[in-house]
């Protein structure tokens, strides 16, 4: 009962909205708008709840067994404390005008939040550099053609480049417009034939491991 | 040990500390590099140049974090600024994913201060976070007041001429949706495909390369592809006369020339060292 329960209601689910998509009556148009605009979202809400179950569990966990860098799971929970009461402290009755002023949601996300964030992504810069001199190697065809097409988008796509040559933007968009676009467009319909035969499996009750257990 | 062995094994921290000379000196001292207008950008500034007038609203969605802030936060706010110098009704959604509300929040406070007669409600507004990306999507497509019910503010949409006016796809003359991630593609397959909203997108350099087949299509009316395309944008507001500020993305697109030539150049480097290396041991 426990996986054919489940199972059932994707099937039914499943094909009631793809059948709906092509039936603009008014009946299904209203179990659409029903569907999208409050369960759907309602149930979007639980992934909050799961969300929150792993994280505690997992950094509670990490706490308790003293394993390496558990000391950063201490500081996890701190950040989610504050943020938290600076979210929502300004409900607390009495301690309102106190939050706003020294834990202000909006100073927290810009002034901490986001500069941490963007520093962390912004290393990036450092490690392609480094990781481009050490692994970038015309060591095969395959490799040099890469090197070379990635040198003139890399050159082409800066105003230094339209600088050094003023057709360089143009072949760089040429570049991406027609070689780039065919490859990407077989690397799409390969996911988009893969993502409906996954769909149909899921449907029909073959693909089940969504369900979790074995 | 060669000069060539030694510079191929050369401490990595070396190449950090010249990126870092790379990136911060033009930031310092702009070198004021020409900005070539690209056709994906032009298009798109062309289509919401349009809107003016026509009483539909743009719905700009930041569906980014600051991770990605210093590519795609310069595109929301040139958007903004373009929107309120033309009169165009704009609706700046916080975005599907939670995070993206700080970064559309930050961006009205930049686009708005060169604006003083712009009205909250009339001219503008701005949707917080309600939860379940593609579904929200779909969900606008039938009525923005029923998705959302609230602003950011916490007033409630039918209270507001803007979003009175405006409920759903058919007032809405594009969605122009800022992201690094593959958010965009949902745009097209909801709100395109089903409502047939024109889409628009602005995205992170390495993003880009993915959304030429959307182009190609007309899937997508035109496309900011990383710090370049904003800086194209900003560069399209000041040929017109609109205010810009401070333009952040043309100031960023001197530190990121510096960098792509070094980087280029460690290229060359790398692969005369390795060549040279190679050759030697071939004779040996």
């Amino acid at each position: 009962m426990r996986r054919t329960f489940p199972l059932v209601i994707a099937f039914i689910m499943g094909f009631v909205m793809m059948i709906q998509y092509f039936i603009p009556h008014p009946i299904s148009q209203k179990f659409y708008k029903i569907m999208v605009q409050q369960w759907l979202i309602i149930i979007s809400i639980f992934f909050y709840v799961f969300a929150w179950r792993s994280f505690g569990l997992y950094h509670i966990n990490k706490i308790k067994r003293r394993k390496e860098g558990w000391w950063a799971s201490v500081v996890a929970f701190v950040g989610v404390f504050f943020m938290l009461l600076a979210g929502f402290g300004d409900r607390i009755p009495g301690f309102g005008n106190f939050i706003v002023k020294y834990f202000n949601f909006d100073d927290l996300y810009n002034y901490m939040f986001a500069p941490l964030q963007a520093t962390m992504f912004s290393l990036l810069a450092f490690f392609i550099a480094s990781a481009a001199f050490r692994a970038f190697k015309a060591r095969t065809l395959e490799a040099t053609l890469l090197l070379v097409t990635a040198t003139i988008v890399m050159l082409g796509r800066v105003p230094l480049g339209a600088s050094l040559w003023k057709g360089l933007p143009e072949v760089v968009e040429w570049i991406l417009m027609y070689p780039n676009m065919a490859a990407q467009r077989g690397i799409m319909i390969g996911v988009g034939l893969g993502m409906i035969a996954t769909s149909l499996k899921i449907i029909l009750g073959i693909e089940r491991s969504y369900l979790g257990g074995d | 040990m060669g000069f060539w062995d030694r510079f191929l094994k050369i401490d990595r921290r070396w190449i950090f500390l010249v990126v870092w000379i790379a990136v911060v000196i033009p930031l310092i001292k702009p070198l004021g590099l020409p900005t070539h207008i690209t056709p994906p950008v032009q298009k798109l500034y062309d289509f919401i140049d349009d809107l003016q007038g026509e009483e539909k609203a743009v719905l700009l969605s930041f569906d980014f974090d600051p991770s990605t802030m210093p590519e795609l936060l310069p595109m929301g706010v040139a958007i903004i600024r373009h929107c309120f110098a033309k009169k165009i009704p704009i609706i700046v959604y916080g975005g599907l994913y939670p995070q993206g509300v700080g970064m559309a929040k930050m961006a009205i406070d930049m686009a708005k201060t060169d604006f003083p007669d712009i009205v909250y409600g009339r001219d503008y507004v701005f949707l917080g976070y309600v939860p379940g990306v593609s579904l929200v999507i779909l969900s606008i497509g039938e009525s923005i007041q029923g998705t959302f019910g609230n602003d950011y503010f916490g007033n409630r949409l039918d209270t507001l001429p803007l979003t009175m006016s405006v409920d759903n796809y058919e007032k809405i003359g594009i969605v122009v949706d800022l992201s690094g991630s593959s958010i965009p593609a949902a745009w097209i397959n909801y709100a395109y495909q089903r409502y047939g909203c024109r889409i628009g997108c602005g995205t992170t350099a390495v993003s880009a390369a993915q959304y030429y087949p959307y182009l190609q299509t007309g899937q997508f009316v035109g496309m900011l592809g990383g710090l370049k395309g904003a800086a194209e944008y900003e560069e399209l507001l000041e040929r017109n006369g609109i205010p810009t500020g401070r333009r952040e993305a043309t100031i960023g697109m001197d530190a990121q020339s510096v960098v792509h030539l070094l980087i280029i150049l460690l290229i060359i480097l790398g692969n005369i060292g390795f060549f040279y290396v190679r050759r030697r041991e071939r004779r040996v």
